[in-house]
């Protein structure tokens, strides 16, 4: 079974504020979106348990235009504060990269 | 003929560069304005806090010359928004000084608008005292103290002072923070354009060719009419497609479809693409619904002094308890520094562990995985400069020298790359307000400068 990192165009996170994460995945054309959008995998309940944050804190967007799915989330700590790790929030997307689609 | 307008975007920060033969280029369409944003949140809150630029002036100052000598030798305005990188006082006013130096070596005359985006407590109390101020998303509403503990406090305008600026007469208008599109929107409008397709030109160009491929820093032209908006880059290598029209939607905020600005949401629900050539796309059917004005607020406040050190360690042994290690050094630090009379809650330590969660933090499923050899990087966040210097300097002694179970490498347990191992990073900051203003007017909070720059 393929998972998103086999089969994405781009897969990637940003802060959106400096209190938000959003993450972005993307693919190549309108069939394999479709595709992966008839599953149902990449959903809002999906994003809160590999982050670890309530499902009603997923602000989840399909958007064909993008042949892409968006999911912003709060961020953990806010960027650049005592303790973070990532002031752009470049790097969190790495948890989508290995969930299995069923296409 | 339909009212037309015609923007550029050089770059997607002031400073960032652009090819010079692009902006020639797009000198050809014959533009109403040019322009570039100055900034961002994007690089965290040291730039609000300390007042520094995001890129030094001595890079900013070149983009800045080519600006301005396009634009005044066409006759056409010069808008930049977020200047200097985070809106403050000190930010706009290095972008002016440059603007002033560099009209002085090149001989150039214009009137220039300074549009102030710096917000005062005592307005701000009062605001919240009126039951103005409101918090976003998940934020808890805003006090009094917050406001006090502030270090810098801006507004985010949107394009209603820049058109401000313009009707007056401005030829160069450099703005204090504000929402990415709205020195686009501000000239669009000015010149009629209904405010959907403005909106819609804005977000295209705020990062210019970042709505192209491939991406670079480069400069896009938009055409704006009441119906629709055309995008093509002007270096003819780079081509807008649906796609990548598409991908900038998605850039740096929470939704490509409902995107919420000062007066309103931009709704691209129902937009259409259209091809027109292999490197133009028409978009249309944006709307835009009004709302009372708002402002965002962002503020910083100094969270103390920060020093740190890095180290890398190669030996299974510790690696093979990395937890336990890394809490003994922790415990027995805590221990040397009261030692020295620094009360615990004078100072912070906090350690990044690279090669097992120092990217990803408590969010790394990877519990138990480790790489062989981690990178330690070991920070102090005191309350003075002076706790967290000493602090960090006995974090590093216990990181090096410290015993564990099975130890083999009695010298030393870390791998130092510099000398001096200890790096002041000064006063740091956070993020606070997630909140809004209610505004009377638009315009209200960010007054208006002008001033004739003369050679």
């Amino acid at each position: 079974m393929p998972r998103i990192k086999d089969i994405a165009k781009a897969c990637k996170s940003k802060n959106a504020g400096p209190f938000e994460l959003t993450l972005d995945i993307m693919f190549n054309d309108l069939d394999t979106f479709e595709k992966v959008r008839a599953t149902g995998v990449i959903c809002p309940a999906l994003v809160a348990r590999l982050y670890g944050v309530k499902e009603s804190e997923v602000l989840f967007t399909e958007y064909p235009p993008a042949l892409a799915f968006k999911a912003t989330i709060p961020r953990r700590i806010p960027s650049g504060a005592v303790g973070d790790t990532d002031v752009y929030g470049a790097q969190q997307h790495a948890l989508l990269l290995d969930v299995e689609l069923p296409i | 003929m339909a009212n037309e307008v015609r923007m550029v975007s050089v770059s997607g920060i002031l400073g960032y560069g652009f090819p010079e033969a692009s902006l020639v280029a797009a000198m050809k369409a014959k533009p109403h304005m040019i322009g570039v944003d100055g900034g961002s949140s994007d690089p965290g809150p040291h730039y609000l806090g300390s007042g520094k630029t995001l890129v030094p002036t001595f890079v900013m100052k070149r983009d800045l010359r080519l600006l301005l000598r396009e634009a005044i030798g066409a006759g056409i305005p010069m808008m930049i928004g977020t200047a200097g990188g985070a809106g403050g006082e000190p930010h706009l006013q290095a972008t002016a000084a440059l603007v002033r130096e560099i009209a002085k070596e090149d001989g150039l005359r214009f009137k220039m608008a300074l549009i102030h985006s710096e917000q005062d407590k005592a307005s701000l109390k009062q605001a919240l005292a009126e039951g103005r101020i409101h918090p976003l998303g998940t934020a808890a509403p805003l006090d009094e103290a917050t406001i006090d503990r502030a270090e810098r406090i801006v507004g985010m305008m949107g394009p209603e002072p820049h058109r401000e600026a313009l009707a007056a007469g401005a030829q160069v208008i450099l703005a204090g923070r504000g929402t990415d599109p709205s020195p686009w929107v501000a000239l669009a409008t000015h010149h009629g354009i209904a405010e959907a397709p403005a909106w819609f030109a804005g977000k295209l160009l705020e990062c210019a060719c970042n709505a192209a491929i491939p991406k670079k820093h480069d400069c896009l032209v938009v055409t704006v009419r009441d119906d629709c908006v055309e995008a093509e880059p002007a270096n003819p290598e780079l081509r807008c497609t649906p796609l990548s029209i598409g991908v900038q939607m998605l850039h740096e905020n929470s939704s490509p479809i409902t995107l919420k600005e000062p007066g309103g949401t931009l709704d691209t629900s129902g937009c259409v693409m259209e091809v027109l050539t292999d490197r133009r796309v028409r978009v249309s059917g944006m709307k835009w619904i009004p709302a009372p004005h708002s402002i965002k607020l962002e503020a910083v406040e100094k969270v103390g002094y920060s020093a740190f050190t890095f180290a890398g360690t190669r030996d299974p042994g510790l690696i093979g308890q990395l937890d336990s290690f890394i809490a003994g050094v922790e415990a027995a630090s805590h221990t040397k520094i009261a030692a020295l009379g620094i009360a615990k809650d004078a100072y912070r330590i906090v350690f990044r562990l690279y090669g097992k969660d120092g990217v990803m933090g408590e969010w790394e499923p990877a519990k138990d995985r480790v790489s062989h050899e981690i990178g330690i990087l070991a920070e102090v966040v005191g309350q003075s400069q002076e706790i967290a210097n000493a602090a960090i300097g006995l974090v590093r002694v216990t990181l090096l020298h410290s015993d564990f179970p099975g130890r083999l490498c009695r010298e030393g347990n870390m791998a130092f790359p510099f000398s001096p191992s200890d790096i002041e990073r000064g006063a740091i900051y956070q993020f606070t307000m997630q909140h809004v203003v209610q505004t009377r007017s638009p315009t209200a909070m960010f007054p208006i400068e002008y001033e004739d720059v003369e050679a």
